[in-house]
């Protein structure tokens, strides 16, 4: 069976679907949100990447469009990674844990 | 050379955003962060008028990355200038917190580029790249106070849904990308209409407006605002109930006027049921608030519910509707934050509706303010909101919304029961708390605001020409 493009969107979509139950769903570590962070943003990188390969040729379209915006997205990534895990850090050294249910100091 | 002309502005402050890094090495000591806020005002300010000093030069640039045009200089001119007016207001708060540093200055600025290129954006690259640039900046100031665990709660909670809205946002423009081939607006614009909707367009316009919900914190997607709004530093509430709000919200009528003006008929729904929801969980939600910022975050939920009210009419009128009442919350809650920040009590400021009791004996001149900020929010005839939520609704009406701006004047009359709240407990209540002495100098943005809210009507030449400057904006994305 050859691997074509609603194949890649599957795995995405899976992917994306793991990574916003992640954040719902998970009771234990902010580093596992931070995780699902990174695991949704894959989701949508393998989208755009597969979405550029397949793209049919036609007049004003690059498909080497989707790729760059997968690179930009990696960048971003990286640097709400850092900015993510200082404020991580700030609250760490106030709060003494990390715990999910322990965020609670002001209800919502 | 065209291209570096028309995005004069935003190349001018990133520069100097650079200079201002630069300066705090060689002006140390006590007046570090004053000269920096300084600076960066008088940037800020200058960002704000370039646009209009050029002569309102349109066009794109950068290779169709980005666009100019009467829209993107009156939000800018919004933008610029309200932050601005942030930044002065934070001055007397980071002083009295001994947390005046200048980091607080260059971040304002940085959340101001990102927004000016969300609101000139004309490629989904450039939007997602503005709209992280000035998430990130807004991040790290709601956990400025960094030694405070409310205010460190504050940014994580802000970044994790932060982050989860621009991860919904990508995989919207992802489809879009995908079932289109384009990324820029003209593009989508072009293949909706040759070829038609289908499922993947329609789902990655649910997508994105998801995601954009969160950012203009429209209900269901309100969940992190109470809490961040409560925790961050008071002056930096006040940044994020007006600024990024205005922001985010001229990026969505760009999105919805522009690529996605053929899927009118779907986003349409979307944006009905987001204001419907939105009014009705600000107005119930603000009943049981004991906390002014919870209260004005609930209020600016409720707000923005009935700025998208007009959006929902999808004319040139509507989107004038929605720039008018946006620049009059805007206007509105600085003028409140300006008056929280000058009040002082023995430990701390005030954040309890119940420390502004009695507030018409001990400080008459600010209780009238508050009354006026309030009487407006609620939209009580001839204050200035009420012309806003006038123009906002009109629109709706116009496009046969009937029902939709029945359940907004519903909302706006269970809203104007916590608002009429406040102005009792300072009219007709006994002083409880002793007011100690408060820095003065904020007294021209309060008195400023205010006097607009009350007396601009009787200004017809200010009002004229704000009308031709809002029908050019409205204009330009039709």
């Amino acid at each position: 069976m050859a691997i074509g493009l609603s194949h890649y969107l599957i795995v995405a979509a899976i992917l994306f679907m793991i990574g916003v139950f992640g954040i719902f769903v998970n009771r234990k570590n902010v580093i596992v949100i931070l995780m699902c962070v990174e695991l949704i943003l894959l989701a949508v990188n393998i989208n755009f990447v597969a979405f550029s390969a397949h793209m049919p040729a036609a007049p004003g379209v690059n498909p080497i469009d989707g790729q760059i915006f997968a690179l930009f997205i990696l960048t971003v990534a990286a640097a709400e990674a850092a900015v993510g895990l200082a404020i991580l850090v700030v609250y760490f050294r106030n709060r003494g844990n990390i715990q999910v249910e322990d965020i609670d100091l002001m209800k919502g | 050379m065209e291209a570096f002309s028309l995005m004069a502005p935003e190349l001018l402050l990133a520069g100097q955003t650079i200079f201002v890094v630069l300066m705090s090495l060689l002006v140390k000591g006590d007046k570090q962060a004053d000269v920096m806020r300084w600076i960066a005002i008088a940037m800020l300010i200058t960002f704000a008028l370039t646009g209009f000093v050029l002569g309102r030069p349109e066009g794109t640039s950068f290779n169709g990355l980005l666009i100019v045009d009467d829209f993107s200089h009156y939000a800018k001119l919004i933008i610029g200038l309200t932050a601005a007016l942030a930044l002065v207001f934070s001055r007397s708060y980071f002083k009295t917190e001994g947390l005046d540093r200048f980091e607080f200055s260059v971040l304002m600025i940085y959340a101001v580029l990102g927004m000016s290129i969300m609101v000139s954006a004309n490629n989904l690259l450039a939007l997602y790249l503005g709209l992280e640039m000035q998430a990130l900046a807004l991040y790290i100031m709601a956990a400025f106070n960094r030694d405070s665990l409310r205010a460190s709660e504050a940014g994580l909670k802000y970044f994790v849904l932060g982050a989860l809205s621009s991860g919904l946002l990508l995989y919207g423009m992802s489809l879009i990308y995908g079932f289109t081939g384009h990324l820029d607006f003209a593009g989508i614009a072009a293949v909706i209409e040759a070829d038609g909707l289908n499922v993947g367009i329609i789902g990655g316009m649910v997508f994105m407006m998801c995601g954009l919900a969160f950012k203009i914190s429209a209900a269901p997607f309100h969940m992190w605002t109470p809490d961040v709004y409560e925790g961050a530093p008071t002056p930096v509430t006040g940044f994020f109930a007006s600024v990024p709000k205005f922001a985010a919200m001229a990026l969505i009528a760009r999105l919805l006027f522009g690529p996605l003006e053929g899927v009118f008929d779907q986003w349409q729904q979307i944006v009905v049921s987001l204001a419907l929801v939105s009014m009705f969980v600000g107005a119930i939600g603000a009943l049981s608030q004991r906390n002014i910022k919870r209260l004005m975050a609930y209020s600016s939920i409720a707000n923005m519910g009935y700025a998208l009210v007009p959006l929902a009419a999808g004319t040139v009128l509507g989107l004038k509707g929605m720039l008018i009442f946006m620049t009059i919350y805007v206007i509105t809650s600085i003028g409140v934050f300006s008056a929280i920040l000058q009040m002082r009590i023995r430990n701390g400021m005030v954040e309890q509706i119940t420390d502004l009791s009695g507030l018409s004996q001990t400080n008459r001149g600010m209780a009238l303010v508050l009354t006026v900020f309030f009487f407006s929010l609620a939209g009580i005839p001839f204050f200035l909101g009420f012309f806003g939520k006038w123009y906002a609704f009109g629109p709706a009406l116009q496009a046969d919304l009937w029902w939709l701006v029945v359940a907004a004047l519903v909302a706006s009359v269970i809203g104007a029961f916590y608002y009429l709240r406040v102005i009792k407990t300072m009219w007709f209540e006994e002083p409880s708390q002793e007011f100690v002495d408060a820095p003065r100098s904020l007294r021209w943005i309060t008195t400023s605001s205010a006097l607009i809210l009350t007396l601009l009507i009787l200004l017809p030449f200010v009002t004229i020409p704000a009308q031709g400057l809002l029908d050019s904006a409205a204009a330009a994305l039709f």
